[in-house]
């Protein structure tokens, strides 16, 4: 007896609730980023991937044909090359642009945000982001440091204020971002092109957009690292209030994309409070509690969030149980998943973790090995989707092929 | 954790900013030699180091105490200016091209400079040029690399060759979370550490065996 699409894909989305929910699906659902496998395995370049939208979705569709996860990786994040070279973006560097033609992207990192303009980033973020932020980080946009803030151009008798408009370098800056425009609504045209192609093959979606830890953003893309971390000692007020404004912003986001996209699943990758970035008493104050916030402000709004606990974490998992038992999803990376699922194991939906060296170096007997155990301790009475430890990126085929078969096969309930 | 004796050392330890800063003027003011204050403060960045390595620091702490060490030698710097460095040997370092990791190499290079060399820190994303032309400039003996990004190790591979292939004779030690003695073999360096106080370690083995040799760098 063949399903038909529409009943394998109820199938599935229940079978990742049921997980999520903490109750016992008919089996340990498989939920992975392919990532740049999914060119790999389709036999095309990491570029065209990025930047051939046909190709890309040619490839997207044929890995999840072939290794049939219970939700489908949305390849949003890889096809944006067109978008990124309208752009002149200078935060990345990505496959063909910087890096090799075969390498995946890089985040660039830099204090894009000084010390001192706080105070503006407080006061009015998304005109800081217009005019000090876009010039730093796209080459296209940096005439945008001579606009005048638009809170100046509210009526007749201060039109001048759009007078740098008229000036060419402006000019070809508002060109290049209608460009983007374009770039960018051509892409959300095959992103969406990609999720109908999936649920005809009865696919849900992963993911329904993203958001990130107040924390994180300020640290990942507007202070830098190293900013951020003496921000603790030098301005700690300053970055408290920071993350205040960026709070109720990233909930905004987050429950936003969910809703644009009908999906959710709102990813949050954690970045700068991992065990190693800050002592336990620097996480207390300045990660966890508007990372939770955020969280909470997701489910309040009926999402859930699909949390990537990059790095290991595990000296922060106490800390981590305080969510409510059965909305949220922990994607670990290096934390030890089996002391999460004894401390966690009531509250969270753990998602993990074969590690990267044995998916990209062992042999399929390897993988089998870690997945048994996987779902043997973790498995056990649910609240468990099996994934990688990062993404599939590197994986020999093989093993990706067992770690698919293995776990549809002893990962049922019985 | 070690507890220093001396109050300048002590308090990098501990992290206190506008202590070390007033410390180290009230000493110059005082009429103590620089020389001695920088190395009361490297003896504090030690200490950092140490506890990063044993856990009871974080990545967090290491940055700022670079940032303090950062404050007070531009405060010491133009008295530094013409005192006779005394040193135990030059160590060009520097994170190979493409990779932007230095906390690390950071750490690496504050021990170095606790023990006493005199490291010429070439940065981030760094080239093969740059890392010769540091080389013939100091006559340094040792030269260290950083890399954290497998994409990068091929990268470091070709500069070794090229630092080779322009006759400099230096021995190569390179570093980074995941180097071991495979790598090391691969990119044909001569040493590798997996932390910083195996660094110092090594380059103490060498800077020995040079001195035998009459190294002057
Ligand atoms: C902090 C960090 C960053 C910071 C770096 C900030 C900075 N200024 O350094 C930021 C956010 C910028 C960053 C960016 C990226 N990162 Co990063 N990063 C890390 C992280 C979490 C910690 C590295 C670190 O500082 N460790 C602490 C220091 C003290 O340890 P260490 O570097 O190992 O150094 C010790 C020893 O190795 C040794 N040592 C180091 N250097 C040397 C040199 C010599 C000569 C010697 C003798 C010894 C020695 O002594 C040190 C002290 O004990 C690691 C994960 C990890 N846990 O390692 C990922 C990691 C290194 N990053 C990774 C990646 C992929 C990236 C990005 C490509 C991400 C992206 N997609 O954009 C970019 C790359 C940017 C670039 N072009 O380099 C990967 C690398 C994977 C791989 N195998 O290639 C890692 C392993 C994370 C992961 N699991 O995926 N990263």
């Amino acid at each position: 007896m063949t399903k038909n699409p529409e009943e394998l894909y109820q199938e599935r989305l229940k079978r990742v609730e049921d997980a999520i929910a903490l109750r016992v699906p008919d089996r340990v659902p498989i939920v992975t980023f392919f990532s740049y496998f999914a060119a790999r395995y389709a036999g095309i370049t990491y570029e065209e991937y990025t930047y051939d939208a046909e190709k890309m979705l040619s490839a997207a569709i044929k890995v999840h044909e072939d290794f049939e996860p219970d939700m489908a990786d949305i390849p949003g994040i890889y096809y944006l090359g067109p978008t990124l070279d309208a752009l002149g973006f200078k935060q990345l560097r990505w496959p063909g642009r910087g890096v090799g033609p075969n390498k995946p992207y890089q985040f660039v990192e830099g204090e894009y945000m000084k010390a001192e303009e706080y105070d503006h980033f407080i006061e009015d973020p998304t005109d800081w982001i217009i005019r000090k932020y876009y010039p730093r980080i796209c080459s296209e946009f940096e005439p945008f440091s001579q606009m005048a803030p638009f809170k100046f151009s509210f009526t007749y008798f201060n039109m001048g204020s759009l007078a740098p408009f008229g000036t060419p370098a402006l000019q070809k800056a508002v060109d290049a971002l209608k460009k983007a425009g374009e770039a960018s609504m051509d892409a959300l045209t095959y992103i969406m092109k990609f999720g109908q192609e999936m649920a005809k093959r009865g696919f849900p979606i992963s993911l329904g957009g993203l958001t990130q830890a107040p924390y994180d953003t300020l640290g990942d893309y507007f202070r830098g690292t190293k900013g951020i971390m003496l921000d603790i000692y030098r301005r700690p007020e300053k970055l408290l209030r920071a993350l205040d404004k960026l709070t109720p912003w990233m909930i905004e986001l987050g429950v936003t994309s969910g809703k644009q996209s009908g999906n959710p699943f709102i990813f949050i990758p954690l970045h700068k409070g991992s065990d190693q970035f800050m002592n336990q008493d620097q996480f207390k104050t300045f990660y966890w509690p508007s990372l939770r916030k955020v969280m909470m402000g997701l489910i309040d709004a009926g999402m859930t969030p699909v949390v990537f606990v990059e790095a290991d974490h595990t000296s922060r998992l106490e800390i981590m149980s305080d969510v409510p038992p059965g909305k949220v999803v922990y994607h670990l990376e290096n934390t030890d998943i089996f002391k999460a699922k004894e401390i966690l194991g009531d509250k969270v939906c753990l998602k993990g973790n074969v590690p990267m060296p044995i998916l990209c170096l062992g042999t399929p007997d390897d993988v089998k090995a870690y997945c048994k155990k996987l779902i043997d301790v973790v498995g056990k009475n649910g609240g468990f989707i099996m994934d990688t430890s990062v993404s599939l990126e590197d994986a020999k085929i093989e093993n990706a092929r067992a770690m698919f078969d293995f776990t549809k096969d002893y990962g049922v309930y019985r | 954790m070690a507890t220093l004796i001396d109050e300048l050392a002590s308090a990098i330890a501990e992290l206190e900013d506008e202590k070390v800063l007033e410390l180290v003027t009230t000493r110059l003011d005082s009429g103590i030699a620089p020389l001695a204050i920088v190395d009361n403060l490297q003896q504090g960045m030690t200490e950092v180091g140490m506890r990063f390595e044993s856990g009871d620091y974080f990545l967090s702490e290491l940055v700022m105490c670079g940032e303090i060490m950062k404050d007070a030698m531009a405060v010491l710097e133009p008295h530094l200016a013409g005192a006779d460095q005394q040193h135990r040997g030059s160590i060009v370092i520097g994170t190979v091209k493409g990779d932007v990791h230095d906390l690390g190499k950071n750490i690496v290079v504050m021990l170095l400079k606790g023990a006493g060399y005199n490291v010429i820190d070439l940065g981030i994303d760094v080239p093969a040029e740059k890392f010769i032309e540091a080389l013939k400039e100091s006559q340094a003996p040792l030269v260290g690399m950083s890399v954290l990004l497998t994409a990068c190790q091929e990268g470091m591979k070709e500069i070794i060759e090229e630092i080779r292939a322009a006759g400099l004779k230096v021995a190569v030690i390179i570093g980074g979370n995941y180097v071991d003695e495979a790598v090391k073999n691969y990119v044909k360096a001569d040493y590798f550490a997996h932390n910083a106080s195996d660094a110092v370690k090594i380059a103490d083995e060498i800077f020995t065996t040079a001195r035998g040799s009459a190294h002057s760098a």
